[in-house]
């Protein structure tokens, strides 16, 4: 199963082991990582699991689509590698995959 | 501090409430009471992927098994709170022993409104909340015939939509002139309308149903205009109604739902309550609502476990639901009831537009279609309580993103 590596905003880093097909944001809810809410469960609707994906992965993980890039933009402290992790599946390619949390969702 | 609480109802308010008390430092025990079968879950699918079979059953859990015990919340599934007796502070559970409480959460739900005419208890008619409901509908979907709607509110829509996605026939009756008309402006109604449509839904606005008629199992659906619709399945979404009945027997004071101040707590201040099944005093509104959403679910339950740690939070978060329908996104902020004013925002032939329903100058309310951006900006303008007016919003010019900063 590939590794996927949430970093908290305090540094904190959790590798968790996340089965293929399920969303990033999933894996992290089932692992139990803390500071990503999705309150909508994975609608893309709430913009609460925003993650930062290490520049090193943007190329693997992709760009967001119009709807999520819209969303972004009232995210907490938006930047370039800003994606919502309800909106990247997991897949065998971004085992290793390195995603920081924002100090606040919403 | 220790204690012990008791939460009743193990559905997002009542989960959220569980981990909401152990992350604001609640030491004693946590006993979270559950009358379904199932761990906590997420209800949104069950009208959408869950009931098309494109999630499976795992993921529908809204925390890992693990969850619970390394929490020290005691999950207790299959269990019926009978009565609480407020005076020795206990929770009477059907067919079992009396649990003691010193913090008390209700988070008992609301579940569908029920019809009572002829035929409803026809093999084949189906209401939706419970993964065991979603169950029994999802052979409707693998090969019904024609299946009847009956309310066109988000629970019919969202099911009419998963039901022409299977390629299965659909009629949806709606008493009311318009689709949505409890939740959402006459445009947003007009857009649902000429979609499902689109989609194939043969769709009867000012529609009531007399009665359903069949031998055992369902065959036809009756209209009170006398009118017949042959069908083989029947889903009926009426709304639903807050479950308030341990309330109002312990005495607790009720108002269109569990009556709870702008802390979460009941007019018991050992008791709270969350969700569906509690009425609070919106600041924002300036009147006392009851909301039916995931958002409000765990909002509130976030205040009152806070709270119920000793915690004074105030709760008074923006009300919003979100509705998945064929390809389409609707998402509202706040609630437009009030409203002296619209404006729309983009072009609804486009498939991507916002309504924004003003009073005097502020947004109560904002529906928005494929366009979470704007959806977004509304909600913080709502909670900023930014002064708009009409003409503003009305130019395409007009930026939403710097309002909302």
């Amino acid at each position: 199963m590939p590794k996927i590596t949430y970093i908290e905003h305090n540094g904190a880093e959790h590798v968790v082991e996340a089965q293929t097909g399920v969303s990033v944001m999933e894996a992290a809810v089932k692992n139990m990582v803390p500071g990503i809410d999705a309150d909508c469960g994975g609608a893309c609707a709430c913009a609460t699991c925003h993650v930062y994906v290490d520049p090193a992965w943007l190329e693997k993980t992709g760009k967001a689509e119009p709807m999520e890039e819209s969303m972004l933009d009232f995210a907490y402290q938006p930047k370039e590698n800003s994606r919502l992790s309800c909106q990247i599946t997991v897949r065998a390619e971004l085992d290793g995959l390195i995603v920081r949390l924002p100090e606040f969702q919403g | 501090m220790s204690g012990q609480a008791v939460i009743i109802g193990a559905g997002q308010a009542g989960a959220q409430g569980a981990q909401s008390l152990r992350a604001a430092g609640y030491e004693g025990r946590i006993i979270l009471l559950g009358e379904e079968p199932a761990a906590p879950y997420q209800r949104p699918p069950l009208s959408k992927a869950y009931l098309q079979g494109t999630l499976s059953a795992d993921r529908l859990a809204l925390k890992p098994e693990a969850f619970y015990a390394q929490n020290g919340v005691d999950l207790r599934l299959g269990v019926k709170a009978a009565a609480i007796d407020r005076k020795n502070a206990r929770v009477a559970i059907e067919g079992g022993e009396a649990i003691a409480y010193d913090r008390l959460l209700l988070a008992t739900g609301a579940p569908p409104r029920r019809l009572h005419c002829p035929g409803t208890e026809l093999t084949g008619v189906h209401y939706l909340r419970t993964i065991a409901d979603c169950e029994g509908l999802r052979p409707v979907l693998a090969g019904a015939r024609r299946l009847v709607i009956v309310g066109a509110g988000y629970i019919g829509l969202e099911v009419a939509a998963s039901a022409r996605k299977a390629g299965r026939e659909v009629t949806v009756l709606e008493a009311q002139a318009r689709v949505l008309q409890r939740v959402a402006g006459p445009e947003i109604s007009a857009f649902f309308e000429s979609l499902h449509r689109a989609h194939g839904v043969d769709l009867r606005l000012g529609a009531a149903l007399s009665h359903f008629e069949g031998r055992g199992r369902i065959e036809r659906a009756a209209l009170m205009s006398g009118e017949t619709i042959d069908c083989d399945a029947a889903l009926i979404g009426v709304g639903a109604m807050p479950a308030i009945e341990l309330a109002k027997d312990a005495g607790l004071a009720i108002d269109n739902g569990v009556t709870t101040d702008e802390h979460a707590a009941t007019s018991d201040p050992a008791i709270y309550a969350a969700g569906d099944c509690a009425s609070h005093p919106s600041k924002l509104y300036g009147r006392r609502m009851r909301l039916e959403s995931v958002p409000n679910a765990i909002e509130q339950a976030k205040v009152a476990a806070a709270n119920m740690a000793g915690g004074s939070l105030v709760y008074d978060a923006v009300p919003w639901f979100w509705s998945d329908q064929y390809d389409v996104k609707l998402q509202t902020a706040g609630v437009a009831e009030g409203a002296d004013e619209t404006v729309v925002r983009g072009d609804p032939a486009a498939a991507r537009f916002t309504v924004w329903s003003l009073k005097e100058g502020r947004v109560l309310a904002v529906d928005a279609v494929n366009d979470p951006g704007g959806f977004l900006a509304a909600k913080k303008i709502i909670a900023a309580k930014t002064p708009l007016d009409a003409k503003t919003l009305a130019d395409p010019a007009t930026d939403l993103k710097s309002l909302a900063s």
